[in-house]
């Protein structure tokens, strides 16, 4: 029950980021989502990909933490994609609505050709 | 802590855990292993896996941090009754205000997931003896395989 984050750049798409996340996000592991997001907005980077293919689990808090990068990044014109293909954690942004608000790609590489 | 208490009617299993983040786990797993002993699907103890971790949770963020989290499931042939208990100010869910789908809220997210993946939900709060969350999840009839 733990997560791991790690931070890559896409070739061509300067400015760009992707977090990959690894684990399950609850309200033990997501301050360390919520740092690597703050870190990266706070370095200028707007455009954010957060890659869920391989979170197994994630609650309201793990919400929370994407909602408010999303916010952040919105100040600046900028946007949170989400990778996700785990149906249950899908249902969580279905019912939640939360998929109105963000875009939801089945794969990193529609999600960095959308932007 | 866990402890089970043997009824004519249902089984009662209950856990006691520290107020602390990193014990919500523990308790999904217990709680996944408990609904398995019934006939739940595989979505349905997802879904209580993550009602019980928003319970412990709002414990957790309204309760001192050197408490306890009290979990009981009281296992009916029908369905699973949950209560979890703190031992904080308390903290009333009823009167959260109902979200508005598709607008970025941070808030009551936890609340809200609750009364959508629990078949019933209510609160009882005590500002001496802490708060008490009862959540109720019914046995669906299992479709069969294609």
């Amino acid at each position: 029950m733990d997560i791991n984050v790690d931070v890559k750049e896409i070739p061509g798409k300067n400015g760009v980021r992707v977090v990959d996340l690894n684990g399950e996000i609850d309200v033990y592991t997501s301050p360390r989502v919520k740092e690597t997001i703050g870190e990266l907005i706070d370095q200028g980077h707007y455009d954010l990909i957060i890659n869920l293919e391989n979170v197994r689990y994630i609650d309201s808090t793990g919400l929370g933490v994407l909602i408010g990068g999303l916010k952040r990044v919105r100040e600046h014109s900028g946007t949170v994609s989400l990778v996700c293909t785990n149906p249950q954690i899908k249902k969580i942004f279905d019912i939640t609505g939360l998929v109105k608000i963000f875009g939801i790609y089945d794969s990193e590489a529609s999600a960095s050709a959308a932007l | 802590m866990i402890s089970a208490k043997n009824d004519p009617t249902h089984n009662v299993i209950e856990l006691r855990l520290p107020s602390q983040a990193e014990w919500v786990g523990v308790a999904r797993l217990a709680i996944a292993g408990i609904a398995s002993r019934l006939d739940f699907g595989i979505e349905d103890i997802e879904d209580l896996k993550l009602a019980v971790a928003e319970a412990y949770t709002n414990c957790i963020q309204h309760a001192a941090s050197d408490g306890e989290v009290r979990i009981e499931c009281a296992i009916h042939p029908d369905k699973l009754v949950i209560a979890v208990h703190d031992q904080g100010k308390g903290f009333n869910g009823a009167e959260i205000a109902p979200r508005k789908l598709g607008e970025p809220q941070e808030r009551g997210l936890g609340v809200f997931l609750i009364r959508t993946l629990m078949d019933d939900v209510s609160y009882e709060v005590d500002p001496r003896r802490g708060t008490r969350l009862t959540m109720i999840k019914h046995v669906r009839p299992q479709q069969p395989a294609q």
